[in-house]
């Protein structure tokens, strides 16, 4: 094992560490408010859109994030369209983790009994309110498990950023190990890269889980999206 | 004196064809105490849910102050800030503390000043013994405790009518007193509630009027120490026999 070498790339790896977690953030927080929105829309069973939002979760489910990312990075320059790797990126992960999103969303809002609504509608609020005030806080807290859950598998998907040329830890391992074949060293530093990027977090969202869980918040039974 | 909430011909099903409510003629004056009783199914939950709009109706009208109300639009809030409800299963919102669950709807809904519906709110607390608890959660509280919670939280609407369904049916024995007390002490001031229940001790006492229901319509209409002892019915009186029974076997 080379120490020095490794020594010496590890501002490379922190650099695309760094451009992973940001892309990840925002990619989740995309994820986050496309599956808001389309559990919004299926909560509310508005036509047409209920539709779509329906195709678009099965396709987004039962498809690959790298074949997702071809799509968008090969396929759409083909009919005009351009994005660079990171918008790629970004839009890959929204519309992967979209879906799930959406799904332990559902569970949540499918926690919430109807007479917690009921309750909400004869104190006279309308049915806008009760969403608001009653329905969602319960079911986001409900859903917190899942959605942890989502955020390490989503950050997970993150590897394969690499097919689009983005300069990720992934990118610049196989670069590694390309120019100076040092193998070893470069895989162990990806497998701690992401060690140290995701053991933080998983010990956060258990603790998350425990609270939540603790608060005793509804039915808190986790309905996995997956 | 007109009566302030009023129904005719309400019918109601669920699936269409399988009429749960078949004819409901019912009125209630300002201050009266009405309380339902009859068998499980008969249709009680179905009839307060139609009152407070939960529930749509397939026929009949309600008047409120002899007024019409319209079964959709944006009237039905209005509505429902004067027909208050309370539910069988004492339905705190969990994610809010007491207080929280108390200022809610005066808040959002009628858009009160929170110093005011606070006031309000500690005093209500106070009557019924909970004013410790304003800031616990409903996870920390008793059955009976939040079913008290419950009925502050629909008088700080200042409903016109309060309609209980069942609010004891589903707490331990010891529970059922504290909650009936409250129950009991707003009759004695004045409001003006459809009470539905299986107490019938209590039923008697608070009663101004009795309602029994079987198979969807009103089978008798009495005061209540008419009704109890002397059911007119062969109904009602195998309804009631049915209690008998069961405080004898305890
Ligand atoms: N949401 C519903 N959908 C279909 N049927 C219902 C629903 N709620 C109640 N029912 C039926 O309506 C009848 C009356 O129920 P309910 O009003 O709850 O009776 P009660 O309160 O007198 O026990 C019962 O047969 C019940 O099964
Ligand atoms: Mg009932």
């Amino acid at each position: 094992m080379d120490i020095h070498f490794i020594k010496e790339n590890i501002p490379l790896y922190v650099e695309a560490a760094g451009l992973t977690v940001r892309i990840a953030l925002i990619g989740i927080l995309c994820a986050f408010l496309v599956g808001l929105f389309c559990s919004m829309i299926r909560y509310l069973k508005v036509p047409i859109l209920k539709g779509m939002v329906q195709g678009y979760i099965e396709l987004s489910r039962n498809t690959p994030l790298l074949i997702q990312l071809y799509f968008l990075y090969f396929g759409l320059p083909k009919i005009g369209i351009l994005f660079s790797s990171e918008q790629c990126a970004i839009i890959g992960l929204a519309f992967q983790g979209g879906s799930y999103m959406a799904e332990a969303f559902r569970s949540g809002l499918e926690s919430v009994s109807k007479v917690q609504k009921d309750t909400g509608l004869s104190l006279g609020m309308t049915e806008k309110q009760v969403l608001q005030y009653v329905v969602l806080p319960q079911a986001i807290s409900t859903s917190v498990p899942v959605f942890c859950a989502n955020v390490i598998f989503l950050i997970k998907e993150t590897s394969v950023f690499s097919a689009v040329a983005l300069a990720d830890l992934m990118f610049v391992t196989k670069d590694l190990i390309g120019i100076y074949y040092k193998t070893d060293e470069a895989l162990w530093m990806l497998v701690i890269a992401y060690l140290l990027l995701l053991l933080p977090i998983s010990i956060l969202s258990s603790v998350l889980e425990r609270k939540v869980r603790y608060a005793g918040f509804g039915n808190t039974s986790t309905v996995s999206g997956k | 004196m007109e009566p302030i909430l009023q129904t005719k011909h309400l019918q109601k099903s669920y699936d269409g064809s399988h009429q749960i409510l078949k004819d409901i003629n019912f009125s209630i004056k300002q201050g009266e105490v009405v309380v339902i009783v009859g068998p499980s199914g008969c249709g009680k939950s179905t009839f307060l849910k139609c009152l407070n709009m939960l529930e749509p109706m397939d026929r009949g009208e309600i008047y409120l102050d002899g007024k019409s109300i319209e079964r959709e639009g944006k009237n039905i809030s209005l509505y429902r800030q004067k027909v208050g409800m309370v539910f069988q299963s004492y339905e705190l919102f969990p994610h809010l503390n007491v207080m929280d669950n108390l200022l809610l709807a005066p808040r959002k809904v009628q858009k009160r000043k929170k110093e005011e519906i606070q006031k309000e709110a500690e005093t209500l607390l106070l009557r019924v013994g909970l004013w410790e608890k304003r800031k616990a959660y409903p996870r920390e509280l008793s059955g009976g405790q939040k079913q008290r919670v419950a009925i502050v939280r629909a008088l700080l609407m200042h409903p016109e009518v309060l309609l209980l369904d069942e609010i004891t049916a589903a707490l331990d024995p010891e529970m059922v007193r504290e909650v009936l007390q409250v129950v009991q002490e707003l009759a004695k001031e004045g409001m003006t509630m459809v009470i539905v229940t299986h107490e019938m001790k209590f039923a008697k006492a608070v009663a101004d009027r009795v309602l029994f229901m079987d198979g969807g319509i009103i089978v008798e209409e009495e005061n209540p120490q008419e009704f109890f002892v002397y059911p007119k019915t062969d109904r009602a009186k195998q309804f009631l026999n049915t209690f008998h029974y069961a405080a004898l076997e305890i």
